[in-house]
């Protein structure tokens, strides 16, 4: 019995100038979970593309169950049983969850749709994913977590003999992480060949059994997950020695005991008398799980939810902010969560990015100086370390990394003395993530101030001044650094959870 | 190489087709490629000319002026009353301009107010400006200016027609808003993407006032061109343009998603256009072929972009 389902022979795939793929040799069996790793621009997502066939490879042979594969396309390779859960969602916000679940490959009593079974089937799984959610629910009205988890749900419904899953943690609390492992596990007993792509490698050495490195299109090392070690994995991931691999915050000296912002008793539609203050030179790190009300303090800073009660206090004089452009004036910024929604204009080119939110500075009636304009952008692309071949080029084709940092860069263009980063290292490599903590660190000494959404643990814990718990759309503790663990953090963050269906907004 | 080709055909694709047709022309007819008939067709797109550069900002921005066409009639019959009751010349194609840009404000006003989608908001103000024409004027024409304004669409500045000129100052302007401003940047960061520029603290609103604004003020300016080329108000004048304006805009390269595509291309767009109809009249090419191969091109010169995009 061959256990071979999947191999890749010699592919290689070209973009102009630039060598994706290079004669990569891969082989993926039934039952095994195979991880693969590397930093963003690594060649993962253009191997996924390939298997898929949403991409063609330049050169080079794919195999499935031993018969080779022609004219690949996502339509054949469904067919086959190949899934894939990518990365960036691929719903329709305007339809339910079961309705996006059987997309295109919808149940049918003759011509009419059997919206009964189709119905029955969602709940079914989305019970097994562990998601309290009617099938009914319209996607737009639910959280990100919950959306991926939909993805994941809309790939074990069909026919799945291979399923790939491309960063599928990234927006999931830690108990749906859990849920999402039971699956894989049930999944690999059942002799699915599981394609396990993600940058946070406790998860990886938790779930799979081989992983395969790739580095700049090339495939580095592949071996069982028991002979890796973390160290030895980041190495060949960077391809240089990294003494660690997490940033701390060292000290907290560059805290002043100057407030720079005060919200008190404030409520919106989604959170519920939320108080606290910044202090000049302080990370504040807000932490929760997923829809708990922690994006929303930032939608109610910067002036995109309305404020119904309470009020905004910043360089203690007290502030009214309608919009974001209120926000700005009053020297705030915000880096979203959401840099392909909300962050960039991905079809512009970088320089207009960068320079969009404070184009004022350079202009004089109107109209813009664009060689100042372009200088100062530059200077900020390479005080934060952005790599692009021109600045003409469009956002769209950088790196995930690369994309934050611009969204950075256009940030801080603004002068703006009060920075929110929300979840400012999601979806990016080890090496970008080292560098925008760096880039926070610099700020504070500078003397900004920085609030700090984040889900990821270590992120909260080890750059955080002072962490702030929300849970329900309230603050429900706060510690100093130091003073908290993960698990207090977690158990903070479910304490009001209970009797809500949370992840559902009213 | 391959694919330099490539990239040099989707950025220069539309006026390799313009020079094509120019080519096949100037061989069927020996008279297409004289002063005289570049001057003709340039005076013929002047007035279409005119309305794209206001079409293309608007498009930008994600959205549609449909009311083009009934924006320039309404504001050409009261001009032509102005005219008619003696008005002084300057001052009523002053009021004229007005009459334009507050047309085109109040469209600004429903999207930006009542959230109507541009598409039907600009289809009912169509509706409505072309009634209040028929109403203002019973549908009959009015005449009888007087006469130096006629200089306008008919006089020469050496040995260029009047409407020539006001469109390469009209094209100068546009393309120095959408390349050198503040504006120019907000409406293709408006059709971009809407969310991320309320986010980056843009007054969204304000631009579309101002885009809509403009879209009127230039209908404005070409009604005043036609008023004076043909010496009378009809009613029924630009009944099918905004279809014309829409054609060279997205002729020229500008999606209709907004965000994309440069004015060079709509200028050229528009020549096509005009080197199409002229040189098909020259070949005594019947009107409703030329309606079909219009449609043909469109399509053709479009669907190629796309082709070579992918």
């Amino acid at each position: 019995m061959n256990k071979k389902i999947l191999t890749l022979k010699n592919i290689t795939k070209n973009y102009p100038g630039v060598v994706a793929l290079r004669d990569v040799n891969l082989e993926f069996e039934k039952g095994k979970v195979h991880a693969i790793v590397g930093e963003n621009g690594a060649g993962k997502s253009t191997l996924i593309k390939i298997i898929t066939g949403a991409i063609d490879k330049t050169s080079g042979e794919m195999y499935f169950k031993g018969e080779k594969v022609e004219n690949n396309n996502p339509i054949i390779s469904i067919e086959k049983g190949i899934n894939a859960v990518y990365q960036e969602f691929n719903l329709i916000p305007a339809l339910t969850i079961s309705e996006n679940i059987f997309y295109g490959y919808e149940l049918v009593n003759g011509i009419v749709l059997d919206k009964k079974h189709m119905y029955e089937e969602s709940e079914k799984l989305l019970e097994e994913l562990g998601v309290k959610l009617s099938p009914n629910t319209i996607i737009k009205n639910i959280g990100i977590g919950n959306q991926q988890i939909v993805e994941i749900a809309k790939a074990l419904v069909k026919k799945v003999e291979v399923l790939i899953l491309d960063e599928p943690t990234a927006s999931l609390t830690n108990s749906e992480i859990k849920n999402l492992f039971k699956i894989i596990e049930k999944l690999r007993k059942e002799g699915v060949a599981i394609i396990y792509i993600s940058h946070r490698l406790h998860e990886v050495f938790e779930i799979s059994d081989i992983i395969t490195v790739f580095r700049d299109g090339e495939l580095i090392m592949k071996k069982d997950t028991i002979e890796f070690n973390e160290d030895e994995l980041v190495n060949l991931m960077v391809g240089r020695d990294l003494d660690k691999h997490f940033i701390k915050n060292v000290d907290s000296r560059n805290v002043e005991n100057k407030k720079v912002l005060e919200l008190k008793n404030i409520c919106t539609k989604y959170i519920n008398d939320v108080s606290f203050d910044l202090k000049k030179g302080e990370i504040l790190g807000i932490a929760g799980l997923v829809s708990s009300g922690r994006t929303e303090i930032a939608n109610a800073l910067f002036g995109v939810d309305e404020i119904y009660q309470g009020h905004i206090f910043v360089n203690n004089k007290k502030a009214r902010i309608k919009s974001p452009r209120d926000a700005m004036d009053k020297g705030i910024a915000f880096i979203t969560e959401d840099r392909k929604n909300l962050g960039l204009i991905l079809e512009m080119p970088i320089k207009q990015n960068t320079s969009y939110a404070s184009l004022s500075k350079w202009s004089n009636a109107g109209i813009i100086d664009k060689v100042k304009e372009e200088k100062d952008v530059l200077d900020m692309l390479s005080n934060l370390k952005v790599r692009y071949s021109s600045i003409k080029e469009k956002v769209k084709n950088l790196s995930g990394g690369n994309q934050q940092k611009v969204v950075i860069s256009k940030c801080l263009l603004t002068d703006s003395d009060i920075i929110i980063f929300d979840e400012p290292t999601r979806g990016i490599d080890i090496g970008s993530k080292e560098e925008v903590y760096k880039i926070m660190m610099e700020l504070v000494k500078l003397g900004k101030s920085i609030i700090m959404i984040s889900s990821e643990m270590p992120e909260i814990l080890n750059m955080s001044d002072r962490i702030l718990v929300m849970s329900s759309g309230r603050v429900v503790s706060e510690y100093k650094r130091g003073e908290v663990t993960s698990e207090q953090i977690f158990k903070d963050s479910a304490s009001l959870l209970k009797g809500r269906d949370y992840g559902k907004k009213s | 190489m391959g694919k330099k080709a490539e990239q040099m055909f989707f950025k220069y694709g539309i006026l390799m087709f313009l020079i094509t047709l120019g080519l096949i022309f100037s061989i069927i007819s020996p008279y297409f490629l004289t002063v005289g008939n570049i001057t003709v067709v340039l005076r013929q797109i002047s007035i279409v000319g005119i309305c794209t550069v206001g079409m293309t900002m608007v498009i930008l921005t994600g959205g549609i002026d449909l009311a083009v066409g009934a924006t320039m009639a309404l504001s050409s019959i009261i001009l032509a009353k102005l005219l008619v009751s003696g008005v002084n010349i300057l001052l009523a194609i002053i009021l004229t301009l007005l009459v334009g840009i507050i047309l085109g404000l109040i469209n600004g006003l429903l999207i930006n107010k009542m959230n109507i989608s541009p598409l039907i908001t600009t289809l009912g103000t169509l509706t409505i400006f072309r009634g209040i024409t028929y109403i203002v004027t019973g549908g009959l024409p009015v005449y009888g200016f007087p006469k130096g304004f006629s200089y306008i669409g008919q006089g020469y500045v050496g040995m260029i027609p009047v409407p020539v000129i006001i469109l390469a100052l009209v094209y100068g302007a546009g393309y120095f808003i959408l390349y050198s401003t503040k504006l120019g940047r907000y409406i293709y960061g408006i059709g971009g993407n809407e969310s991320a520029s309320i986010l980056s603290g843009v007054n969204v609103k304000k631009v579309k006032y101002m885009v809509y604004a403009i879209s009127g003020g230039l209908a404005g300016i070409a009604s005043i061109v036609m008023l004076s080329r043909i010496n009378s108000a009809l009613p029924n004048a630009g009944i099918g343009f905004e279809l014309d304006v829409v054609t060279a805009v997205v002729l020229g390269g500008i999606s209709v998603n907004g965000g994309e595509g440069r004015l060079t291309g709509v200028i050229i767009g528009s020549l096509i256009i005009g080197v199409l109809s002229n040189g098909m009249i020259l070949m005594s090419i019947g009107e409703y072929y030329q309606l079909v191969v219009k449609g043909v091109v469109l399509l053709t010169a479009v669907g190629l972009d796309n082709v070579v995009k992918r």
